[in-house]
């Protein structure tokens, strides 16, 4: 892998601009890519990236982020769907190598697995990091007790 | 038939209309509460409150039957999604989405996804109907995604006089027939076009207006 990648994030909510701010410290191209042009405020002094004010799921705003260049797409807004296909169209239209997308309902999950479209769902990873925290909490009380 | 359709607005409802009035079972899912109400009263449909991207929604209305899924909300995102889950979650034999934003349609077709971008086809019937008289019919087949157009070559076109293998045609174009005195010719390349001939032409939405162009010249 190269040392400095070209990333495109998709969405500078919270996730989206943490990971933008993050990766651009690091020494990454990162381009981010929001409807809503405040939430670019989000974005440290330091972040030295493009912003693109835009709809990602309008061809004109991808070819403007230059997918076809990019090494990675992380697909972060707050709508499923959009994600779904920002992440469909980086993978498959502009052959990006690698395209994660956040989906907040599990049921979502299993069918982009299927389409070859890797997810990430919080709320999957927060529970089983809860069942985890009780199963070992519990492994611990038991423990404690014998 | 049974048709799923995820939509709203009148383009819904005249669609559930016309689709109830051919005997066809129609589902309908909405987001909005109060037009759910509305649509349940004034059509014979069945309607789903609801966001029909999501599995349990399109369960609850009956995708697993359905012969058809139309999904035409103004969010191609949706409209994606909601096929993709129909086709591969509930193997419903038909999905067709609408692309608002017109370059989508290509897209979703690479994606699997059977699509429709009313741009296109109201775009191209407008430059049709309204701007060139020389078009005595047209004809949309394959879901609209052929144009069968006939045209009468006029003594100004630039195609009249020229043999069919020295005309350049944009791809995917055909000049499939070619009417004479009342007799229907299939050209090839040696056939000469003339004045008063009329033509079936055989276009995509894409490259109608080019193809005409060819035919009818800049002026109009």
């Amino acid at each position: 892998m190269k040392n400095s990648l070209y990333i495109v994030i998709v969405g500078c909510g919270r996730l989206g601009s943490h990971l933008a701010n993050q990766l651009s410290r690091v020494g990454h191209s990162v381009v981010v890519i929001d409807k809503d042009e405040t939430t670019f405020n989000e974005l440290s002094p330091g972040f030295s990236g493009f912003r693109i004010e835009g709809d990602a799921t309008q061809m004109g705003v991808l070819k403007e982020a230059k997918l076809m260049r990019a090494d990675v797409v992380f697909a972060t807004t707050h709508e499923d769907n959009v994600n779904l296909m920002a992440a469909q169209v980086a993978r498959k239209i502009f052959n990006v190598p690698h395209v994660l997308a956040r989906v907040f309902d599990p049921r979502r999950e299993q069918v982009y697995d299927q389409l070859g479209i890797e997810t990430i769902c919080p709320t999957s990873v927060a529970s089983e990091m809860f069942l985890l925290a009780v199963a070992s909490g519990r492994a611990a009380q038991g423990d404690a007790t014998t | 038939m049974k048709v799923l359709i995820v939509g709203s607005g009148k383009t819904l409802y005249f669609l559930c209309r016309n689709f109830t009035a051919k005997g066809y079972t129609v589902v309908i899912i909405n987001r909005s509460r109060e037009e759910c109400v509305q649509l349940a009263r004034r059509l014979s449909a069945t309607v789903v409150c609801g966001d029909g991207s999501d599995a349990v929604i399109l369960k609850e209305a009956g995708a697993m039957g359905a012969d058809v899924v139309l999904a035409i909300t103004p969010n191609d995102q949706d409209n994606l999604v909601i096929c993709q889950l129909a086709a591969l979650k509930f193997g419903v034999p038909r999905a067709i989405a609408l692309a608002n934003d017109p370059e989508n349609a290509e897209i979703f077709e690479k994606l699997g996804v059977s699509a429709f971008s009313t741009t296109h086809i109201v775009g191209s019937l407008i430059e049709q109907r309204a701007s060139l008289e020389q078009i005595i019919n047209l004809l949309p087949v394959g879901e609209g995604r052929v144009n069968v157009t006939e045209i009468i070559l006029d003594a100004d076109s630039p195609a009249a006089g020229k043999l069919m293998k020295d005309l350049v045609l944009p791809e995917n174009a055909l000049v499939a027939v070619v009417m004479r005195d009342q007799r229907p010719i299939v050209p090839r390349g040696g056939n000469q076009l003339l004045a008063g001939d009329r033509l079936v032409l055989i276009t995509l939405p894409e490259n109608h207006g080019a193809v005409l162009k060819a035919f009818t010249g800049d002026g109009k």
